[in-house]
């Protein structure tokens, strides 16, 4: 059978298909997104009409897909790593009310930070949760994990993690399709207060996850994503995670590994191979994407006599992701001299798309903010962060979704003046709307720009989930309507724009200011998008 | 069989578009292929790259391990040297020398060519210019790929159906430029 050639992502996408899935649930974050817009663009899924339309934020997502699972359906709720944050609360506690239809918890690390705010390990989350997990170290571990996903959340009805990080999800390679299994039928859970987490049935159900982690391990030592491969020198062990795995074998392509490696694709980490490993090898190097979750593990917090190298000593960096030369200069092999980088290439940062609107939304902000000094304008996650590189230089700040408005709202607290947020439409839907609500009842002097461009831009074309609704959305919240200025960021309406910047700005309360043109790549996107439904037969 | 490039330039150069057509030809022809991309912030305006590896053995790294690639193919002088570091001694450099500028700082673009020329097997070539006189400056990637057509160790043929299946969809003029582009980036190099 020919073989899909597949990102990692796709691979996870076209996995659940494969396994009986009947919804998909998320929100865009990089490296994540392209599961969802997998099956999205999936004839099939289209067909068999499975859930796939992205959700307002992460903790929507998560919930949403709680809720098909109490409905007895299987389905794959996918973020990145920060978007497990959002989505922490619900998240944590679906491992005490568990699942009844089998629930994947797919989340991609960003480690290096290609497109995020920091490298966080998903992996904390997992153990933090008292969850298994599960980590592809390839595009068919990426494919063949969601079935065993589903098998493992509905057996011991409980949420599962799938993660992967950065590199796996962006690569692309051949993968081996198996039969495809039947979606579930609707069912309710057996237990009625399964989801019911009152007190009293919390402290129950808490108590049976705790009970049922033997269990867990025990699958783990069991896995056949947790291979064990015997090598003759035993002056050290190899415990390789993930893609750790591969960027080992990199540095084998001619030989066999000559020491013992134990490869990690599922947790809790198996004791019985970890045993193993340690009491016959003289010391543990230990490979892991992300942060040192194994290694800290078996550290604990005194000096064993095993002698452990990881990213805790220094022998793999602390920060950034593996890479085959990081692996190959922690196990001490030698170095061939590299090409260095002539000193006449320069940096080539990205930048705003020529003939976006927010560019010109910035240069009307720019020429009001001149008179009060740069440093009054906090913002947010999208793709009118690049407004703070040059030549614009227009923003200050950038920490986490929504973070605009509530940092703004805070600031006019301290009587800063003027306290200005920048944020995008789908930002604004993902968690903005709260902050607004904050700025409203607390009356902050605040003029919040709702840089809306119809779309989310950065992750690559998504649809915005208050896309037609932004002024009803922030009427209802309670913004003065006269308060609420739309206006089209184009270079014609420059003196207009700036005049309302420059009025609202004058106004002591909470202004709202809408800058509205769409995103120059949007329209080819939705197009493109609407075609492929119609093409499909889709009813969506 | 097996070849490590680095496919190199700027977001919206057609990078991606180059390692789809490959990625066709090479499943066709039952090789094993890993191919790493750049996604999400860096599309815009920044420079990206693509790991493309072929083999007839079983990849492990989706990453090309620094001082192994057979062949750096850019579609801008100033990217082709941002990978040196993964370029194999006696690897092959092949750029188009048409500069992307969209940063104040952009060097100067005969020191440029200076540095590529040090290099012992480099090809330069006006990938856009050959592209404008067949009548579409937007294959100018479709020219780099047939440059480097050779190096692949691909039948090029299969490339050509990569090209068919690709640009299908966007009607049959398109194919033929596509088409005619890859043959002309091929006869440059021979």
């Amino acid at each position: 059978m020919k073989k899909l050639l597949l990102l990692g992502d796709e691979a996870i996408g076209q996995g659940a298909l494969d396994a009986g899935l009947s919804g998909a649930f998320g929100y865009p974050g990089t490296p994540s997104t392209e599961i969802v817009e997998y099956i999205q663009g999936n004839k099939k899924a289209i067909e068999k009409k499975i859930h796939l339309d992205w959700s307002a934020n992460e903790k929507t997502s998560m919930e949403e897909a709680l809720g098909m699972s109490y409905a007895g359906k299987r389905c794959i709720v996918t973020m990145k790593h920060v978007g497990l944050n959002v989505a922490a609360d619900a998240y944590m506690n679906s491992a005490i009310t568990g699942a009844n239809g089998g629930i994947i918890v797919a989340v991609a690390d960003d480690p290096s930070m290609h497109s995020s705010q920091n490298e966080q390990d998903s992996r904390a989350y997992g153990k933090f949760a008292l969850l298994p997990m599960l980590e592809p170290c390839n595009q068919q571990e990426a494919y063949d994990m969601p079935r065993k996903a589903f098998e493992l959340s509905e057996k011991y009805h409980i949420p599962i993690m799938l993660r992967i990080t950065t590199r796996l999800a962006h690569s692309r390679a051949g993968v081996e399709k198996k039969e495809e299994l039947p979606e579930n039928k609707l069912h309710m859970p057996e237990d009625p207060n399964q989801f019911m987490l009152l007190p009293a049935f919390a402290r129950t159900k808490y108590n049976k996850l705790l009970e049922v982690q033997n269990e867990f391990e025990k699958e783990s030592e069991n896995s056949e994503y947790n291979q064990y491969f015997d090598g003759d020198d035993k002056s050290l062990g190899i415990i390789a995670c993930g893609l750790g795995y591969n960027y080992l074998l990199e540095n084998f392509v001619d030989e066999k590994c000559p020491y013992p490696i134990l490869k990690i694709g599922q947790y809790p980490i198996p004791r019985k191979q970890i045993k193993k490993i340690t009491s016959e090898c003289d010391e543990i190097l230990i490979l892991e994407e992300g942060m040192p979750i194994v290694e800290e593990s078996l550290r604990g917090h005194l000096d064993n006599t095993l002698k452990i190298k990881g990213r805790l000593d220094h022998t793999v960096p602390r920060a950034g992701e593996l890479d085959p030369n990081v692996v190959r200069k922690a196990l001490g092999l030698e170095i061939e001299a590299k090409l260095e980088i002539p000193e006449i290439v320069v940096g080539r940062p990205p930048e705003l798309c020529i003939g976006c609107p927010h560019r010109d939304t910035y240069i009307d902000l720019n020429a009001v903010m001149d008179e009060y000094g740069r440093g009054h304008v906090f913002s947010d996650i999208g793709c009118y962060t690049l407004g703070f590189l040059p030549p614009f230089k227009a923003i200050s700040t950038c920490v986490c979704m929504g973070a605009s408005i509530t940092m703004a709202v805070g600031a006019a607290a301290a009587g800063f003046f003027p306290s200005i947020a920048a944020i995008g439409d789908s930002t604004f839907g993902h968690s903005g709307m709260t902050g607004l609500l904050d700025a409203v009842n607390k009356k902050s002097n605040v003029v919040i720009i709702i840089l809306d461009n119809d779309i989310t831009a950065m992750t690559g074309m998504q649809d915005s989930a208050v896309e037609g609704k932004i002024e009803k959305i922030c009427k209802g919240i309670g913004v003065e309507p006269e308060h609420i200025r739309v206006f089209v960021p184009l270079k014609k309406n420059h003196a207009e724009n700036v005049k309302i910047i420059q009025e609202e700005i004058d106004y002591n309360g909470v202004s709202v200011i809408i800058p509205r043109r769409e995103c120059i790549h949007a329209r080819k996107a939705k197009q493109k998008r609407e075609q492929f439904k119609f093409d499909s037969g889709g009813n969506k | 069989m097996k070849k490590d490039i680095i496919l190199a330039g700027v977001g919206g150069q057609g990078i991606l578009t180059i390692a789809t057509i490959i990625g066709y030809a090479v499943v066709n022809e039952k090789l094993n292929l890993k191919q790493a991309e750049v996604h999400g912030m860096s599309q815009r305006g920044g420079d990206v790259q693509s790991h493309l590896r072929i083999s007839d053995k079983e990849i492990h790294s989706d990453l090309i391990p620094e001082s192994c690639a057979d062949l750096i193919l850019s579609l801008e002088p100033m990217e082709s040297l941002r990978y040196l570091p993964y370029l194999k001694k006696n690897g092959w450099l092949i750029t188009n020398d048409k500069p992307f500028v969209n940063i104040p700082n952009y060097p100067d673009q005969s020191k440029l060519i200076d540095e590529i020329k040090s290099l012992p097997n480099h090809i330069i070539l006006d990938a856009d210019q050959i592209a404008k006189n067949l009548g579409s400056v937007r294959s100018a990637n479709m020219v780099m790929l047939g440059a480097a057509a050779k190096f692949l160790d691909l039948p090029f043929e299969k490339l050509e159906e990569g090209i068919k299946y690709i640009f299908g969809s966007k009607g049959d003029k398109i194919v033929e430029t596509n088409l005619k582009a890859l043959a002309a980036g091929d006869s440059q190099t021979k």
